[in-house]
Parts: C-alpha cells; sequence; structure tokens
C-alpha cells in the first residue's frame, strides 16, 4: 500500500509536469502579446522592449520554462501582469469559495442522484422509472448556463427566496450548489439505478427476504450500501467534471472562486493567473482521481491496490 | 513676463452653472455599483480600462482636473498655474493643505515623484508615453537617469515643469489618471501591492476589498473641495454577469450596473417607459472605424479606400445595433473639440463606388479580408459591411478573431482590413490630439503600432505638430480649426472608412441623484463617482 501511494504520487507529479508544459507551449505560442497589453496603446517601442526584458519574455522558451518551474518548486507562482498581485494570493483568497461550491454541489448531486436511481431501480419499467431517466438525461444535457439563470430568475427574482447572486451567507449558497447538483446527478442517477438492479439480483439479497426481513430493511441495510460502492468511486472523478462547470456558474451566480478568476484572466491575457488557474484544477483532478483509488479498497474489501 | 491663466476663483464660478438647473444635492448613503470582472488595479500608474479608470479619479487626484460632467479643465491640486511665454515652462502652485489619507500633507516633492514614477520603466506603466513632452523623457523613460530633468520642486508649493517643445494637450496630460499625486512612503512600503491599498488624496478611500467580491469606498472627511463628495460610500461589488446585474437593478438592489445594459435586453428596457426613464443617454469619445492598409494592393489606390467609403450603409449598421450609435463622417466623435460640423462625410452610393473601382483599375472587383473582434455585435457589423462591399463587388471573407489576435494582426499589417469594433478608440482625454498620433499618425504606424491602416502622411504630422505648439488658449479655436483640416485631409485620404459613434447609455436607480451630465461624463465612465448622490 506505501508503495503503491508513493507511485502514485510520482505519477501525479509527472502528470502536472506534462500540463504545465503543455499549458506553457500553448500561452508561448497564443498569438497575443501579453507585453503590449501591460504597455498600452501609447507605448513605444523601447518601452515595449523594457518590459519584455523586465518579465523575462524575451528569452528562449526553455529559459522561460525552468524559470518558471525552478520558481514553482520555491513556492513562487509569479505576480499577475496587469494586477501586478502574487498569483499565489489571488489562488489563495479564492480557493475557499470554489471548495466550499464544491463539497456542497456534490452533496446535492448525490442527495438527488442516488435518490432517484434508487427509486428508479425500485420502480424499473414503469412509467415513474421512464421519467425519472428521462429526466437524468435532460439534466445531463441541459447547457449550465440556462439552468442558472433558469434557477436565478425563479427562485432569487420571482419567487425573492434567495440573493440574487453573491457571496457569503447559507442563502447565496443554495442556487449555485443546486445547479451544479442538479446537472451532476443525472450521472449519478443513471449509475446508481444499474447498480442497484444488480444488488437486487445477488443471491445475498434473496437470502435476506427469504429469511424473511421486510423489504424497507433488505433495501435499506442490505443492498444499498453495495450498490453505492461504485457511484462513491465516481465522486473523485467528478471533481475534474466539476472544475469546468463551474467557470459557467460562478460567473453567472458571482460566486468568487477560481473559476470566475479563470475567465477574467483568460480575457486578459493574463499569463501567470491563467498557468496558476490550470495548475490548480490539474492538482484537484489528480487528487480526485486518486482519492478514488484509495478510498475504493476501504469500502470494499475485494478490490486491492497493487 | 508671465500670465496667470486660470486660478480657482474662475474654477469656482464655472463650477455652479452645472448643478444650477439639477435639484439640491442630499448628502450621505451608500451608492452599489456592479462590475463582471474584478477590479484589476487602484494604482493610478498602472491602472488603464474604463472600469478602473472613474475610481481611481475618486481616490486619487492629479494638478489638473475636469468640470464634473463637462470637458473643460480646471486645476485640481494645483491651486494656479502659470505659463512662460516661450511655452515651455509651467509653474504650478499647490493648493494648501491637502492631505493624503494617511493624514501626511502633500507636497511638491510627491508630484515629482509621482511623475517620474510614471515615467520609470521599472513600473511598467502604460501611461508612459503621453509624457513625451517633458524634457529629459527619453533618458528617464530609458532607466538611464534618475527621474526627469524637467520636473523640479524648488519649495514645497511649487512644481515646475519644463518642456522639450511647446504642447497645448500638456494639461490634459495633468488632468490624466497617470498624474495623479502618490505618497512615496507608502507606494515604497507596499511595492507591486500598492494597487490593491492606494492612499492617495481623493474625495474617497477604499476601505475594504475582498477580492473577487466587493470593494468599499468610503468618503474622505478631509476632502480639499468642501462638501464633496455627498456620499458617505459607495460599494462596487464585483463577479456580477450583466444580466444579473440588471436583474438586481429591476429589483432595487443596485444602484447602478457599471457593464452598462446587456444588448441581448437593450430593446427590453428602452421599450418598458418606467425603465427607459432610468436611462441617461450621451456622447462618448468613440468612433467606430474601419481600417484599410494603405501599403498593400489593392488598398494603396484611394480610389478604391473612397469606393469603401461609398459602399458601407451606416444607417443599417446603425440599426444591426439596436440604434445605439449615431453614423460617423470622420475620425472625430461629434463631442470632441474640433469635430467638423458642417462636413457630410461620403455619403452612401454604391453606384459612384463602383465606377470609383472601376477607375482604379477594379471593375470587376477583388477578394480581401475583414478583421473582426469575435464578440458580439462585432461579427454581425461585419457581415453587414460584407454585404455591403460584395454589393459593389469587393469580396471580404470575414476573419474573426480574439481581441489580442486582431489588434496583432492590425499592429504587425497582415491584415487588409479591420473593424474596429470592441478595440476602437476611446479618448484618453478630450482633445483632438489624441486621435491622431497613434492611430492615424506615422508615428503609430510602425510595427505594433495601433495606426492599422498603417497610413503616414508626413505633411499631415508637420501640421499636427504645429497645431500642438500653440498653447496660447486664446488661440484654442485656431488651434481647433488646424486640427479639423487634418481630419478633414484625413477623410480625403481615406485610410479609414468611419462608421459610427457609439452613444453612451447609463443605467441608474430611481433613488439616484445628480445632474444627467453626471451620468454620461465623457472622462468618467460609467460615472464621476464624487459628485452623485441618493436623493432619499
Amino acid at each position: 500500500m506505501p508503495a503503491y501511494i508513493l507511485r502514485r504520487l510520482i505519477q501525479s507529479a509527472l502528470i502536472l509536469l506534462g500540463v504545465s508544459f503543455i499549458t506553457f507551449v500553448l500561452l508561448y505560442i497564443l498569438p497575443a502579446d501579453p507585453v503590449r497589453q501591460i504597455a498600452g496603446r501609447s507605448a513605444t517601442a523601447e518601452t515595449v522592449a523594457s518590459i519584455r526584458s523586465q518579465l523575462g519574455l524575451d528569452k528562449p522558451f526553455i529559459v522561460q520554462y525552468g524559470t518558471y518551474l525552478w520558481n514553482l518548486l520555491g513556492g513562487d507562482l509569479g505576480r499577475s501582469y496587469l494586477q501586478k498581485t502574487e498569483v499565489g494570493t489571488l489562488l489563495v483568497s479564492r480557493l475557499p469559495a470554489t471548495l466550499l461550491l464544491m463539497v456542497a454541489a456534490i452533496f446535492c448531486e448525490l442527495l438527488i442522484g442516488l435518490t432517484l436511481g434508487m427509486i428508479a431501480a425500485l420502480y424499473r419499467g414503469r412509467p415513474l422509472d421512464n421519467a425519472l431517466m428521462l429526466g437524468s438525461f435532460v439534466s445531463v444535457s441541459a447547457p449550465q448556463f440556462v439552468v442558472a439563470l433558469l434557477l436565478l430568475y425563479v427562485f432569487a427574482v420571482k419567487l425573492g427566496w434567495f440573493p440574487i447572486g453573491g457571496y457569503g451567507t447559507f442563502a447565496h449558497l443554495v442556487l449555485p450548489a443546486l445547479t451544479l447538483g442538479i446537472l451532476g446527478s443525472g450521472w449519478y442517477s443513471r449509475i446508481m439505478r444499474s447498480s442497484m438492479l444488480d444488488v437486487l439480483r445477488a443471491d445475498f439479497i434473496r437470502t435476506a427476504r427469504a429469511k424473511g426481513l421486510n423489504r424497507t430493511r433488505v433495501i435499506l441495510a442490505h443492498a444499498l450500501p453495495n450498490a453505492i460502492l461504485p457511484v462513491i468511486a465516481m465522486v473523485g472523478i467528478d471533481i475534474g467534471m466539476f472544475m469546468s462547470g463551474i467557470v459557467v456558474v460562478e460567473s453567472v451566480f458571482g460566486w468568487p472562486g477560481i473559476g470566475q478568476l479563470a475567465w477574467q484572466a483568460i480575457q486578459r491575457v493574463d499569463i501567470p493567473i491563467i498557468m496558476g488557474v490550470t495548475l490548480v484544477s490539474a492538482c484537484a483532478i489528480v487528487i480526485g482521481n486518486l482519492l478514488a483509488d484509495l478510498i475504493a479498497p476501504l469500502i470494499d474489501p475485494r478490490i486491492r491496490l497493487r | 513676463m508671465k500670465k496667470l491663466l486660470m486660478s480657482t476663483a474662475i474654477a469656482a464660478l464655472m463650477a455652479v452653472p452645472a448643478f444650477a438647473q439639477g435639484e439640491e444635492p442630499k448628502h450621505g448613503g451608500n451608492m452599489i455599483v456592479t462590475y463582471k470582472d474584478d477590479v484589476a488595479t487602484l494604482d493610478p500608474a498602472i491602472g488603464y480600462d474604463w472600469q478602473n479608470w472613474s475610481m481611481i479619479k475618486s481616490v486619487f487626484d492629479g494638478l489638473m482636473d475636469y468640470e464634473p460632467g463637462t470637458t473643460v479643465l480646471r486645476p485640481g491640486l494645483a491651486e494656479s498655474y502659470t505659463l512662460s511665454d516661450d511655452g515651455l515652462t509651467y509653474t504650478f502652485k499647490l493648493r494648501p493643505g491637502v492631505k493624503f489619507h494617511n493624514g501626511r500633507a502633500m507636497t511638491s516633492e510627491d508630484v515629482v515623484y509621482s511623475i517620474n514614477r510614471v515615467v520609470n520603466p521599472a513600473t511598467q506603466s502604460p501611461g508612459q508615453g503621453f509624457f513625451g513632452m517633458i524634457e529629459g523623457f527619453d533618458a528617464a523613460a530609458a532607466g538611464d537617469a534618475d527621474g526627469l530633468s524637467g520636473v523640479t520642486a524648488p519649495d514645497a508649493n511649487t512644481v515646475v515643469i519644463n518642456l522639450s517643445r511647446p504642447d497645448a494637450t500638456f494639461l490634459h496630460i495633468m488632468a490624466l489618471n497617470f498624474s495623479f499625486v502618490v505618497p512615496k512612503e507608502v507606494v515604497e512600503a507596499e511595492g507591486a501591492d500598492f494597487g490593491k491599498k492606494p492612499v492617495g488624496t481623493g474625495a474617497f478611500q477604499l476601505t475594504e476589498w475582498s477580492l473577487g467580491q466587493r470593494l468599499t469606498f468610503e468618503k474622505n472627511p478631509d476632502y480639499w473641495i468642501s462638501g464633496v463628495p455627498y456620499l458617505d460610500s459607495f460599494t462596487v461589488e464585483v463577479g456580477q454577469e450583466p444580466i444579473v446585474a440588471l436583474l438586481r437593478v429591476q429589483n432595487g438592489e443596485v444602484d447602478l450596473p457599471g457593464d452598462g445594459i446587456p444588448p441581448a435586453k437593450f430593446v427590453e428596457v428602452m421599450s418598458d417607459p418606467a425603465q427607459a426613464a432610468l436611462v441617461v443617454e450621451g456622447g462618448q469619445l468613440h468612433t467606430g472605424y474601419v481600417t484599410m492598409n494603405v501599403t498593400a494592393a489593392p488598398f494603396d489606390k484611394v480610389e478604391v479606400r473612397r469606393a469603401v467609403n461609398m459602399a458601407i450603409n451606416k444607417d443599417r449598421i446603425v440599426q444591426v445595433i439596436n440604434g445605439r450609435a449615431v453614423p460617423a463622417t470622420q475620425p472625430l466623435p461629434p463631442t470632441m473639440p474640433g469635430y467638423t460640423k458642417d462636413y457630410a462625410g461620403y455619403a452612401y452610393d454604391p453606384e459612384a463606388a463602383k465606377k470609383l473601382l472601376a477607375d482604379a483599375g477594379y471593375a470587376d472587383g477583388f477578394e480581401t479580408e475583414l478583421f473582426v473582434m469575435n464578440t458580439d455585435p462585432n461579427p454581425r457589423i461585419a457581415q453587414a459591411i460584407q454585404q455591403d462591399l460584395q454589393a459593389i463587388g469587393i469580396d471580404a471573407a470575414i476573419k474573426s478573431l480574439a481581441q489580442a489576435n486582431v489588434i496583432e494582426a492590425g499592429g504587425a499589417g497582415t491584415a487588409p482590413m479591420i473593424w474596429s469594433g470592441g478595440m476602437a478608440w476611446i479618448a484618453d482625454f478630450p482633445d483632438p490630439a489624441n486621435f491622431y498620433g497613434p492611430i492615424l499618425g506615422c508615428g503609430g504606424a510602425v510595427e505594433g503600432g495601433w495606426n492599422w491602416a498603417k497610413y503616414c502622411n508626413e505633411a499631415l504630422d508637420t501640421k499636427a505638430a504645429d497645431a500642438d505648439s500653440i498653447v496660447d488658449p486664446a488661440k484654442g479655436d485656431e488651434r481647433l480649426k488646424m486640427w479639423s483640416d487634418i481630419y478633414m485631409a484625413v477623410m480625403e485620404d481615406a485610410p479609414w472608412a468611419p462608421v459610427f459613434n457609439e452613444q453612451r447609455f447609463t443605467m441608474k436607480s430611481a433613488r439616484l441623484g445628480g445632474d444627467d451630465a453626471l451620468f454620461v461624463d465623457p472622462v468618467s465612465i460609467p460615472v464621476n463617482y464624487d459628485y452623485v448622490f441618493i436623493k432619499e
């Protein structure tokens, strides 16, 4: 087990290195010059050249990348070109909001997805099952922007139950978490349904029924814990999906997370911020996957890590 | 002999009419403004977008300022100034008793430090280039000299600035954000973080900045203009989509959506009388234009460029954007001094345009490319232009790219035609000179310059320099006439096809008071925070 974790950690570091390299290359070949963005439209050629050399952007690609990595090892993500603030400071100021939203959203999607998936399995083949599966299909394919605005309009503007965007209280959290939750629940309900169906067909369920346990107890105490396993494993992978969804949802609800930061930085070609956010997202995905693999044997002793 | 040009007393007299017809301002209250993007910085040497521009104006002051809601210069931190007869030496007398937000008295040393800081290459200020007329600029800008030799402080209340050439735009430069006065010790203590912890002499001080959430500005009780500002505070909430901000305005939660009315909602808002009543419309110092690269065929022929001017149906393009603009006849916008009122521009006439093309040897038309920024409504406008050009036989393929890429292609001279929308020139200061140098003069027609037409007319450059050397305010009209002639000559050569001047539509809550002019202030977008007030 420790050897496995060590190997996975080394793999993760390599993946992050690869991600940083690819992102750096893409930003390097981007036909937009960050120096001109900084220097402004009244700048002379000398000013542009001077800023370029101060930022080290006149150096060959490999030197620029090497410098970036070296600073990164020392925990220095650089300074934003346009805000002049430490990228680390910007990320730290925004990570709590994103993490909070992510936890709340995962809670929502599990609650909605698992419940609906279970109900669908129990009513297999009946109209309710079909309706729920159709619903899950819609939720998976619905555009985030539209769902977010729809919820905002109905529950915040028309009904006034929640604030119209923003951050700070529990009430602010509900709508963005629900948006991500509804959109993500579709996957979970489908997986939960098929997993539940498999378990319900298993011998030990028949045994439990045969020894006289009532249906509710069989489902909740015997079937559910077993059916839930493959779903839990998905959560780690799901973190990656979240990173993309969060950009849109954070923008609509004015949620001050890193998705919003990324979007603004991309529009302004603020390369240090784009690099920083990309690395943080990549870390989240790598850690998510690692956790999913590490948790699996804990909840199912039949799985062994080698 | 030196002459006193303007003093506070005159300025105070001029300030009265601006508010005479409005209601009596009330003191107190908090205004809420929203923006989509977080504010990048409040450092006056760095901030150069229309979002932070007017916030910086409220936190800092320069030697010069503008009458609120107008393009009229007035003294700011300078109580008065004199200009030597040769037009080269400005002597500013500082207003006594002005304090920074940290309580320290502002002195002439701060003024000198602030201007040197912007020119110092280590600051990486986008405003550096504006100070080129000051003596010693080249050495200071290259980092070879420690500051500008032309900027000195003989005593604590006097700043003397020597120019290397007379320049009529100089006082406007002293009113630019880049000239605003910062306290040396705070800047040095905060370093690059000064932009997040600004300290100035302005009407408001920043008291809270939650990154990505909100900025709170509170009234400076010791502000040197007594009775100003009217608001106790204003809050800028960031991260708000324009469409969400509009919903919040309708709900009474927001006083001013900083990003304006979202285009998709514009018709809906303006057709609802209750909402339309909350909108203030005004001109802005903006022109949308098509550039044609004059250094390469087929646009090296003036007939072709004139033909394009005649082919574009500007009225229809204004309709495409729901009437949020007025058709343009010339590079200068109508609200800019020096605008030529009696010039009608090239009339829409496809037949005459075809004839011109035939004269130039393109009777069968030609193929070209039209570069455009890829955000709405620009591709739709480009399509309208494409159709108009098609009608006279020009087959223009649309290249719709991200803003930075279009700017890059324009600077490199690889774009035959560019529709300027989304990147168009908005004046830095209200003077006709600001629409020439970088975008139509030879200086901008270089690799990476903003003169995308690569138009370089040496005779006009000389005439522009002559016009700007007229520094006597009594000859101001003569100078404006020269500028008007310059732009008429530009239209003759037709490196651009001016298409429209965007109008500003500022939405505000019903409780927000202040003269309408403040909400379409030509130098403070969206509003001059110092002079608006809450009515209730």
